[in-house]
């Protein structure tokens, strides 16, 4: 067993796919309007896009794009603030791919790396140590960006900083959490999501168990779910199960990664490392309290921004044109907006969910222009 | 930020602080694994495990992995007795709409 | 000519006095010896015969080239030079025949590797049956160019049975490519940007004059194009354009290396997207189709040929899934870059 394409296999999405409708046609409510189903995570957007399962789906069931890309939801100020310590001469700033494009108020760091700041792609964090130990002159700063799935090897990488005793290596964190976010989603009066799709790959850290609330406080049905297209379909088809028996429990389909208690290790190393943060901001959602992280004291030597003391770089309100906090709550969709595909394309990207290819607004603009 | 595809561990080094090797399609990459080893490192060799980001961040159970599979061949199994098909080939021709 | 580790290009190799004289005569000159560059004129004086006993129509394209790394595996940038330019005239349907080149050489690079480069470039063009008859070098200063370019225009003639263009493409036309996608893309990329990825990853550059020579003998080819930059998604969206038909290609049936494909999985990349250096994207009629599959795959650089869509008669780029369904294939509006999320 490879564990790709074992779990693509159209036969099986076929059946899938008949329960699934001949479910959904047994529910009262959908055929009064679509059942909305949150895909938390932007790596089940695109694995939905990618392979068109939206378009497989009866048209009682309607996917809302969530707030789990991590590129979305980006505010410029944190682009600036990285721009800002990438163009000090002596910086070696090293971020993921993802990150380079994300528009700031100065343009993007890769407008900063062609302006000749030494801004570079890594695929690990650990490779940035590589860079520190190679070049004592430079100060080598990581940009830490993600949810829990990223954090734990973002807080390995300054574990191991610490025992190699680094002077010259720093993060930018911008590690956020998903609960938090989720909460205040459901606690915003007139969503009506009927279900979620968890994300898998931060449930592999945090486990299921954190996602309760959501079953016994509002009452909504989840399944942690996988990234590939059976995953996605066996989800789905558990959720609608939920759904037509009046059922709300947290399910798991992703047990072969996922288990209730997640990774002990890795959350040893989060709480060495991370402490919550009061309040963070999220592009298209605004404030939300404790849902970002920053460094512990035992770590604090190690941030960027209290290293380089940069400049409060001021929120910047989005467009009261753009809709993506509505696109995010399944108030609308990507196409509803009247910036969408106008002022706000990929080229040139003005809301959040725009930016990366992982934000709905971005995935309905690739894959589905013209075709809807 | 998830993307974290399955890789099998094909090297490892003395300890937990050496990284290892593991192979995707035929393409390997140096990983750390003070996430999923508690153990010997040597234990790990032929495992499956979730890569992201230069990390080994789960090892993948192929016993759930195996039962998810036939779950859904025992309901494909199911589906075709039934004979409950009608519709869905149709789903598939019109998925352009 | 015997050059030691420590010799290095300089502004002198440029300035037109010995030293350039020097590289002149004992690298270029030697490596790509034939009568016209012989000839030491400043120009190369062809005689019309010998391209007009070829064919009724001169094909001439131009490409520079500017690579970074300059030495990969499966090829360099002077192998490149020579198989982009003259697959750019072959797709034509145009039998390539003379070439010319440009250096710009940055002020410090090793001659050792420019004798390799020329070497290089000088044996693939043997090879293809191409001449390199004029050529140009220029020095610049340290950081004003990367190490170094080249510039190489190619001419070829087509022969008058042959009338090869995207305007031609009609509805229900076969798609077809003429291997794996991706490979060179792949290989820079990790190259390029030091992603510490282990693979059997190999440039496919390559002269593809013998891959399209039988081609000429298939009554309705319609179009072939080199996937180079922008990889087959881009020469989909020209096509498309250039016609005004639609292509839809199914995702199942695209040829992807293993290597390639553990690349993109793990970095989150379209080996569509990807460029190639040796992969033809070719139209054909659809009783066209079974005759030019055959034909391809008897030659080594398109063992692994498919078909992989049709044209259609709706204005768009689209990818048939594995599941049927069907999206858009949009260009990218910038190079590929890897991501994790």
């Amino acid at each position: 067993m490879q564990y790709v394409d074992e779990f693509r296999d159209p036969e099986l999405a076929k059946t899938l796919l008949a329960h699934i409708r001949h479910k959904v046609s047994a529910i009262a409510k959908a055929s009064e309007r679509p059942l909305q189903l949150m895909e938390v995570c932007g790596g089940h957007t695109h694995a939905i896009y990618k392979f068109g399962i939206d378009q497989l789906l009866p048209p009682e069931i309607e996917f809302v794009h969530g707030p789990g890309c991590p590129v979305c939801v980006l505010p410029m100020g944190r682009i600036d603030g990285c721009i800002e310590i990438a163009e000090r001469p002596e910086v070696i700033f090293c971020t993921y791919g993802d990150a380079m494009r994300v528009p700031g108020r100065n343009g993007s760091l890769l407008d900063a790396k062609r302006r000749g700041a030494d801004v570079r792609i890594v695929y690990s964090p650990l490779d940035t140590l590589t860079f520190a130990e190679q070049n004592p002159d430079k100060q080598v700063v990581f940009f830490g960006l993600g949810f829990e799935t990223t954090m734990p090897s973002t807080a390995l990488t300054l574990q191991q900083a610490k025992r190699r005793g680094l002077t010259n290596f720093s993060i930018f964190c911008q590690h956020i959490t998903i609960i938090p976010t989720l909460r205040s989603l459901l606690e915003q009066p007139d969503v009506r999501i009927d279900g979620f799709l968890a994300p898998g790959h931060v449930s592999m850290v945090i486990g299921t168990t954190p996602y309760g609330f959501i079953a016994e406080d509002f009452h909504k049905p989840l399944v942690v779910t996988g990234f590939e297209p059976l995953d996605i379909l066996q989800a789905l088809a558990m959720l609608v199960d939920q759904i037509h028996d009046g059922r709300c429990e947290v399910e798991n389909q992703y047990k072969r990664i996922v288990s209730q208690q997640g990774n002990a290790l890795a959350r040893k190393a989060l709480d060495d490392v991370f402490e919550l943060k009061e309040s963070s901001e999220w592009r298209g959602l605004g404030s939300i309290a404790g849902s970002g992280v920053q460094l512990t004291p035992a770590y604090r030597e190690f941030d960027a921004e209290l290293r380089f003391n940069t400049q409060e770089h001021q929120e910047v309100a989005d467009d009261p044109l753009a809709r993506c906090g509505d696109v995010l709550t399944g108030r609308c969709k990507p196409n509803d907006c009247p910036l969408f595909g106008t002022r706000c394309t990929p080229q040139n990207a003005f809301g959040a969910l725009m930016v990366s290819s992982e934000g709905a607004c971005a995935a309905y603009y690739q894959y589905r222009r013209g075709l809807a | 930020m998830c993307l974290g595809v399955p890789g099998q561990i094909v090297a490892v080094g003395k300890d937990i602080h050496q990284l290892a090797q593991v192979d995707v399609c035929g393409v390997k990459r140096d990983v750390n694994i003070a996430l999923i080893c508690e153990g010997e490192p040597a234990e790990l060799i032929g495992q499956w495990v979730l890569v992201h980001v230069g990390f080994a961040m789960s090892i993948i159970n192929e016993e759930e992995a195996q039962a998810t599979l036939e779950a859904l061949m025992a309901m494909s199994v199911l589906e075709h007795e039934v004979g409950d098909f009608i519709g869905i080939n149709a789903g598939a021709d019109d998925a352009v709409r | 000519m015997a050059f030691t580790e420590k010799d290095v290009v300089t502004m002198a190799h440029g300035s037109g006095g010995q030293a350039m004289q020097q590289l002149i005569e004992q690298l270029f000159l030697q490596a790509f010896s034939n009568p016209a560059l012989n000839e030491r004129e400043d120009q190369a004086r062809i005689p019309l015969s010998l391209l007009t006993s070829v064919g009724d129509r001169l094909a001439f394209s131009t490409d520079s080239y500017v690579i970074d790394p300059i030495f990969f595996p499966g090829g360099n940038i002077g192998k490149l030079a020579v198989c982009g330019t003259v697959n750019d005239v072959a797709v034509s349907g145009a039998v390539p025949q003379y070439l010319s080149c440009g250096f710009i050489l940055e002020e410090g690079l090793p001659l050792q590797q420019l004798e390799q480069i020329v070497k290089s470039m000088a044996d693939t063009a043997t090879a293809a049956g191409v001449a390199i008859v004029t050529g140009d070098t220029k020095v610049v200063q340290r950081g004003a160019a990367d190490k170094v370019f080249i510039n190489t225009a190619g001419i070829g003639t087509i022969p008058a049975s042959i009338q090869w263009g995207a305007q031609h493409i009609r509805p229900g036309d076969s798609i077809l490519v003429s291997g794996t996608l991706g490979d060179h893309g792949a290989t820079i990329l990790n190259l390029r940007e030091n992603l510490g990825l282990e693979a059997a990853l190999t440039s496919d550059c390559a002269v593809l004059t013998p891959l399209i020579a039988p081609l000429r003998d298939i009554d309705g080819v319609r179009a072939l194009r080199d996937a180079t930059r922008g990889g087959v998604t881009a020469i989909l969206h020209e096509f498309a354009a250039a016609s005004g038909c639609g292509m839809s290609i199914n995702e199942g049936d695209l040829p992807v290396n293993s290597a390639v494909r553990g690349v993109c999985e793990l970095l989150g990349l379209e080996p569509l997207n990807f460029a190639n250096e040796g992969k033809l994207v070719i139209v054909v009629a659809p009783e066209a189709e079974q005759a030019t599959l055959a034909a391809l795959r008897a030659h080594p650089l398109g063992k692994d040929a498919e078909v992989i869509g049709t044209v259609t008669d709706t204005a768009r780029v689209q990818l048939k899934g594995i599941f049927g369904a069907s999206r858009l294939l949009d260009l990218p509006h910038s190079e590929p870059l890897p991501r994790i999320c």
